[in-house]
């Protein structure tokens, strides 16, 4: 006989098991998985009887539910009052199964299209349905990155569906909140070094009965962020999209029968799975395709205010290999990815394989069906202790993007020598943008309220360069395929800080036959601030994409800030001023027009807060993509159109483009083909003398191998990988012809190594 | 289904391609006879005759010779050695490692700084095309970057074997 433990036997006098035919979450969970991995089919669909019998109808549905997150979606942002939602549209809804897998998802942030049903999963796992219990007109929520989330920015809204009092599914929303009450103001801030210094963090709470947030909730959180407001709208927004999609799911049962809605759920997950292999084989070709990642962690500058033991200077290493195989399924692994760190840009490995959604939406899967069957067709693998998967609780993750957009940047890299092998050159794309910089900080606002402000004029970079055609300038970033700019306007109502500009940046388009998309940059004022404080996120001393077959990679960032300006006295006495760009940083514009006490400008790309002023200067300088194949071969009306257009400096033009050209009196530029080939031909014998063989240089750079000759961020680098990955490591000494026990290990670097022996997993 | 002539694909490799017509070709299905078309095009462009197998990147080309061996060659006729190799260490190099070696390329403050990461140019040692470009850290091995599974592409996918080498 079986005997209930006592919590069980309190539950059950009074509560039924929430699943199918009498069945616990748990137990369907199992089932799902099991069956699944017996057969290679989601749910042991080896057919769809459904779909291949009614088609119209199983297409109706899914067009039903489809069209209804998205204007779900499209009606909830409505309600939110912050930009990011509201002009942004950083916000998405997704219908899951009991068990917790995406059945559709809406427009927006597609990354949440598996977070939250990792959320979904751990309250399953958790056994939620007997403690707190899962009920109709139950409202939870989680930011918890270590259960389910990117960064504690992003919070979900998750609402059991109930039919006749069986759980027939979930729909979640998520919104990129402002702030989360995290040791510096804005959602990404730069500081924490851990979960503690993170923000808010829900771990899959209950806040909601009846279809009502519950008070002590609403004290709780409201009392626990900077941003009361824009919080509160936020979750409303959350709630009023969840609360549609459920009625929506509801009128669906209604319409085709409970029976219909269980095996449409499944079959719409396995034909997901069936979509991406039929894609793989149709666009790709099969085989093995390497890559690599990087970006830069300066924390050891005096501008980044950390504990001692997270003063380190590193890089993110992302190597990456693609494995096609001949049946149509692919592995992505991240073997020799360095370890996690003492900084906000670790990621949780739900948050690598949900995002890679969000970009193969963009490229493989370019249509409606997203969902976890994608994720069925898929393998990762993700280093346990790395970057991507840490190996212990206490990791911060507040821009957990930095790493993901530059470890994911390669991928497209990888697809695209595929797409050019088979000739779809319309699909090539060299590569996404490092999304940054973010202006973020707070402080008392123009409103005299308490404010945290984090500009997504980041939705809008330049994109990376296709085998056909430039990147798009100052156009999108890759964690949202709809990114939009922004309108001043709203900015300069959102934040204390005027535009004194607007434009695009030159040379910021990584160059090639094809160039990579310009960013643009903004001259920000702050005005009308009090206690205000900002910081700067972004790449600097490196760029995290590459150039694609002969292009080469967009520019890498860097910072402008002004303190203690005469701006008052010239708007006084109508003196010239800083305006628009700081389009040739050799010849700084804005200091001719500008005294200031102290001037920032240099490569520390990342810095924690520091204390902003009315009349100090800002710039926002937003980055351009990579660029695709050799640029001697860029047309010269090409580069005649970047030259009048403001995308191109002249003497690059002439470096790297080898054109020869005028300029007219009206400042007109003129490019004479003729004489741009000529240049061209010497430039490929200058090629020619300067190029080394491969193998004689080989020879040289083992040396300085040998000999430890390379900075302490580059070591360290190797170090963490090295001690993570034995494979690596032995590649890396097989490849430079090194002695079996030569190795760099963090102990011998003199710096920290808090975190690489001791765990709090 | 979707199907484009050859014209539409020769405009396409060139770049030449109306944007309405690239912007259908995006939204559209996928073409499965795209690559033989891609191919008898390239086939045609190129001034030498070894059969293309595999288009591998921008002039580059996994050509069968006639014993059936398989190189990566470039279309200025440079061969690199076999396709199973990386090609890169046939080529040539130049790493811009110094300040005034990456001035060349990006204004001030916005190249990468050397002391963190190099920029490698590949060139073809005969027409000194630039090939690929490598944005890496000091000690980074040369990626190798692509590996196609050449009999697993025609005779699983295609439907078809690989060409035979004595065929013309």
């Amino acid at each position: 006989m079986a005997e209930l433990r006592q919590e069980e036997r309190q539950v059950r006098q009074t509560r039924r098991p929430i699943g199918e035919n009498g069945k616990t979450l748990r137990e369907m969970r199992e089932e799902i998985d099991r069956l699944t991995a017996e057969t290679g089919h989601y749910a042991g669909l080896t057919t769809l009887p459904f779909k291949e019998s009614d088609p119209i109808r199983y297409e109706k549905i899914f067009a039903k539910l489809r069209g209804g997150v998205v204007h779900a979606r499209e009606t909830a942002k409505r309600i939110a009052a912050s930009p990011i939602v509201e002009q942004e549209g950083e916000l998405c809804f997704t219908v899951y199964t009991p068990e917790g897998d995406s059945i559709v998802t809406s427009t927006g942030i597609i990354i949440h299209v598996g977070t939250m049903g990792a959320a979904i999963k751990y309250m399953i796992r958790q056994n939620y349905e007997e403690n707190p219990g899962i009920e109709p007109g139950d409202i939870f929520c989680n930011n918890d990155c270590q259960i389910g989330n990117v960064h504690p920015c992003d919070v979900h809204t998750i609402v059991p569906i109930f039919w006749e009092g069986e759980c027939v599914g979930w729909v979640g929303g998520v919104t990129h909140v402002i702030d989360t009450g995290a040791t510096g103001p804005g959602s990404m801030t730069v500081g924490p070094v851990t979960r503690y210094d993170d923000g808010y963090q829900v771990a899959c709470r209950k806040i909601g009965r009846n279809d009502t947030l519950l008070k002590d909730w609403l004290i709780e959180s409201q009392r626990s962020v900077r941003t009361t407001k824009y919080w509160l709208l936020d979750e409303r927004t959350r709630v009023a999209g969840c609360h549609m999609i459920r009625d929506l799911v509801l009128d669906v049962i209604a319409e085709e029968g409970v029976d219909t809605w269980r095996q449409f759920m499944r079959e719409v997950i396995e034909e997901g799975r069936r979509g991406l292999i039929n894609r793989i084989r149709a666009m790709t070709i099969p085989g093995r395709y390497r890559q690599v990642a990087f970006v830069d962690v300066p924390y050891r500058h005096s501008d980044v205010e950390v504990p001692p033991y997270a003063k380190v200077d590193t890089i993110m290493h992302a190597p990456s290999t693609i494995t096609i195989r001949p049946d149509g399924q692919w592995e992505l692994n991240f073997d020799g990815a360095s370890r996690w760190g003492w900084h906000s840009y670790n990621a949780t490995p739900v948050s690598f394989t949900s995002g890679i959604w969000v970009m193969m939406t963009q490229t493989l899967i370019p249509h409606d069906r997203v969902n976890d069957g994608a994720y069925f067709a898929s393998k990762f693998y993700l280093p346990k202790g790395s970057w991507m998967n840490p190996d212990d609780i206490r990791t911060a993750h507040s821009y957990a993007w930095h790493f993901l957009v530059s470890g994911w940047s390669p991928l497209w890299r990888g697809l695209s020598r595929a797409y050019f092998a088979r000739g779809y050159l319309e699909e090539v794309n060299a590569g996404n943008a490092n999304t940054s910089n973010w202006l973020q900080g707070g402080g008392f606002n123009q409103y005299n309220e308490i404010h945290a402000i984090n500009s997504f004029e980041a939705a809008a970079e330049g994109t990376g360069a296709s085998a056909v055609k430039d990147g798009l300038d100052h156009a999108a970033a890759i964690w949202n395929p709809e990114g939009d700019m922004g309108d001043m306007e709203i900015w300069e109502l959102a934040e204390p800080l005027l535009y004194l500009g607007r434009r695009i940046k030159p040379n910021t388009g990584g160059y090639g036959k094809y160039r990579g998309g310009c960013g643009y940059e903004t001259l920000r004022m702050v005005w009308g601030a009090k206690d205000w404080t900002m910081f700067f996120m972004g790449n600097g001393y490196m760029v995290s994409d590459c150039g694609l077959m002969g292009g080469y990679p967009a520019a890498a960032g860097y910072r402008f800030e002004a303190h203690g300006t005469d701006l008052k006295e010239r708007f006084e006495k109508r003196l010239p001023f800083p305006q628009g760009s700081d389009p040739d940083p050799d010849d700084p514009a804005y200091e001719k027009n500008l005294n200031a006490k102290v001037i920032k400008r240099d490569k520390q790309a990342i810095t924690t807060e520091a204390i902003f002023e009315n009349y100090d200067l800002y710039v926002n300088y937003l980055r351009g993509g990579p660029g695709f194949g050799d640029p001697l071969e860029r047309r010269p009306e090409q580069i005649e159109a970047d030259l009048n257009g403001g995308y191109l400096l002249p003497r690059f033009a002439e470096k790297v483009y080898g054109a020869v050209f005028t300029r007219d009196e009206k400042g007109t530029y003129h490019v004479d083909a003729a004489k741009t080939e000529e240049r061209r031909r010497q430039i490929r014998q200058e090629r020619l003398r300067r190029g080394r063989p491969v193998k004689e240089w080989m020879a040289e750079e083992r040396q300085r191998i040998l000999a430890k000759e390379a900075s302490v961020q580059v070591r360290h680098m190797f170090a963490g990988s090295f001690a993570l990955s034995p494979r690596f490591l032995a590649e890396f000494r097989s490849f430079w012809n090194l002695p079996e026990d030569w190795i760099v290990r963090e102990e011998e670097l003199e710096v920290p190594t808090f975190g690489t022996r001791l765990k709090l997993s | 289904m979707a199907e484009y002539d050859r014209k539409t694909i020769e405009e396409l490799i060139d770049g030449t391609i109306a944007f309405h017509k690239l912007k259908e070709m995006l939204s559209n299905f996928k073409d499965p006879g795209r690559f033989d078309t891609y191919l008898a095009i390239l086939q045609d462009r190129v001034p030498w005759k070894d059969r293309i197998l595999l288009p591998y990147g921008l002039h580059l080309y996994i050509v069968q010779k006639p014993n059936g061996d398989r190189v990566v060659k470039c279309d200025c006729g440079h061969e690199f050695g076999d396709y199973r190799e990386n090609w890169k260490l046939n080529a040539l190099i130049y790493v811009r490692d110094t300040e005034e070696k990456m001035a060349e390329l990006y204004p001030k403050l916005m190249a990468p700084d050397p002391s963190w990461q190099v920029i490698r140019e590949y060139y073809c040692p005969s027409c000194a095309a630039q090939l690929e470009v490598e944005a890496v850290t000091p000690w980074y091995p040369v990626i190798h970057d692509f590996e196609p599974d050449i009999d697993a592409f025609y005779n699983e996918w295609l439907g078809r074997p690989v060409p035979e080498p004595s065929a013309p």
